[in-house]
């Protein structure tokens, strides 16, 4: 169909001008710019599948966010002089992120709508609470302060410190997590989830077991938010309580809104939109913030459903029953 | 077939079923009655494991099911048509017949695809839209996708929550036809319905339920003629 031949174009395209990226950027700046929207992309690919794909208004993602960071902080770095190598700390913070997600998402089982996004934006101000404060009387977090001396990514001795390598580490964790996203929607669990977006008592009248779906999503979802969480740590080799504030959810779900609920190639281009365009209207210096929410004022109402919307998933897959 | 023994059933602390007894043989057509917040849903709920009984029994084919998750009543043959239609909207008419078939993940394809055709036989129009998004239909169709998507279960015991909610007399004569034919070519249906003198025209039985309790059961005929039914469910002074 058209509109699908249109979008796998874009993806290629958007794809191929991600990998030479780097040296079209006119400098280290904005390297690091695509690297964080890379990041972000992953992390906005996670609440989807919350949001988007499960229909769950999450308004304390960035928990997930900070606990991935202070996860990978606690096992590589001079905080508590663990030194584990970041293939082993990444897939063991990870999960320990996605087990966060079930502790989370359990007591949230019951609520919908407007009771689910109070009770996850709790959760979102707890989290920051505990960091910023567990720091007595046994020192964990840091407190205000953080953690530094965060260990960069290394493999077989070779340690990363230029963003264009950051950058292409990023970008590979966004290919993957696109590609889990992708094929979990066209899992059995994916319509599972889907169902309970549409319609949360008929789904259960299909006999999906709509707890155990949801868990799963709080889990995927997390553990998303578990890799771009590692990934944040060891490039700024720091954490801070205040990278994890409850802006950095809003943030996050604008990114899958103004994209497109559900929509994988729409979420990661809201990612890129709202990391990249107050870089671009930096040089408005103090209106940039205002033209910036002006500009998604606009689209919100020209395009009330997202940049690309869910009605292009029956347009870019394949006849129903192939 | 379906044996309901003294349920009783609460939402938080208020008693909504007080004590509910019925009995669908298989092979039936049993209507139940009943006026606003009577207990109607919440027993087809109960039935289902959406609600979980606070007392009483629940059997299907002579065994216990009251204590199931409803996953496991699905896998075991009752499958239900939900009240006010509650089909999934942004997805397509296919896909919402193939979500009916979610417990059946171990049938073979080709059974599933030839599930749906005999779907596509009985409603020929959502053979017509199979590709539109469902909440695109009109009230009829969807009305048919939820049946048809029920049936997606192969349940041998299917629960109708008043499926002529909202639908033009044309269509709910449609409607019941087709309800009709469904329990010809096999299948046991228990339907609860606010337009009792439909319901009872192609029901065998009939129960009625007031505030949580059955008062009245006879045979579908005999409470068509019963002048405290008429004046009660039919509308008539």
């Amino acid at each position: 169909m058209a509109t699908a031949g249109w979008q796998r174009r874009m993806a290629w395209v958007l794809g191929a001008v991600a990998v030479v990226g780097p040296l079209a950027a006119p400098n280290d700046y904005w390297i690091g710019v695509m690297a964080r929207i890379c990041l972000y992309a992953t992390l906005a690919l996670g609440l989807n599948i919350v949001v988007g794909f499960a229909g769950l208004l999450d308004l304390g993602y960035v928990a997930f966010f900070g606990i991935g960071s202070y996860l990978y902080a606690f096992l590589a770095s001079t905080h508590f002089g663990l030194h584990l190598p970041f293939l082993l700390a990444v897939p063991i913070v990870v999960v320990l992120t996605a087990f966060s997600g079930i502790l989370i998402g359990a007591p949230t089982l019951r609520l919908r709508g407007d009771y689910l996004a109070i009770v996850t934006l709790g959760f979102g101000e707890i989290t920051y609470l505990l960091l910023i404060n567990l720091d007595r009387p046994v020192n964990i977090t840091g407190g205000p302060s953080g953690i530094i001396g965060i260990d960069p990514p290394a493999v077989a001795g070779f340690a990363l410190s230029r963003n264009t390598q950051y950058y292409y580490l990023f970008l590979a964790a966004l290919a993957l997590t696109l590609l889990a996203s992708g094929r979990l929607r066209r899992s059995r669990i994916g319509w599972a989830w889907q169902a309970i977006r549409e319609d949360e008592l008929a789904a259960r009248a299909m006999g999906i077991n709509t707890t155990v779906a949801k868990l799963q999503a709080f889990a995927i979802g997390a553990s998303f938010a578990g890799i771009g969480g590692s990934f944040l740590a060891s490039w700024q080799r720091s954490v801070f309580p205040e990278n994890f504030l409850f802006t950095e959810s809003i943030n996050i779900l604008a990114m899958v809104i103004l994209g497109g609920m559900g929509n994988l190639l729409g979420v990661v281009m809201g990612a890129t939109l709202l990391v990249s365009l107050p870089e671009v209207f930096r040089d408005l210096q103090r209106y940039r913030l205002l033209v910036f929410g002006l500009m998604l004022m606009v689209l919100m109402v020209f395009r009330p459903e997202g940049l690309l919307t869910l009605q292009g998933r029956h347009d870019e897959e394949a006849e129903p029953g192939a | 077939m379906l044996k309901l023994t003294d349920v009783v059933a609460h939402y938080g602390p208020i008693q909504v079923l007080k004590s509910v007894n019925l009995e669908v043989r298989a092979g039936e057509i049993v209507c139940l009655l009943g006026g606003n917040a009577s207990g109607k849903s919440t027993t087809m709920k109960t039935i289902l494991g959406v609600v979980r009984p606070t007392a009483g029994r629940v059997e299907f084919e002579d065994q216990r099911i009251d204590r199931l998750p409803t996953e496991t009543i699905v896998r075991r043959g009752i499958s239900l048509v939900p009240e006010a239609r509650r089909i999934f909207a942004r997805m397509t008419v296919w896909e919402n017949l193939a979500m009916g078939a979610f417990t059946r993940q171990k049938a073979p394809a080709g059974e599933l695809a030839a599930d749906v055709e005999r779907v596509y036989a009985l409603f020929p129009r959502l053979a017509e839209r199979q590709h539109q998004l469902g909440g695109t239909l009109s009230g009829g169709e969807q009305q048919m996708l939820a049946i048809g998507r029920a049936l997606m279960a192969r349940p041998r015991l299917l629960l109708m929550d008043e499926p002529s909610m909202g639908l033009a007399p044309v269509l709910v004569d449609q409607v019941f036809d087709i309800i009709q034919s469904i329990n010809r070519l096999g299948t046991t249906i228990l339907v609860v319905e606010q337009n009792a003198a439909v319901a009872l025209s192609i029901a065998s039985r009939g129960y009625v339920l007031q505030n949580g309790r059955i008062v009245v059961h006879d045979a579908a005929r005999a409470l068509l003629a019963a002048d405290h039914i008429r004046r009660a469910y039919l509308g008539e002074d």
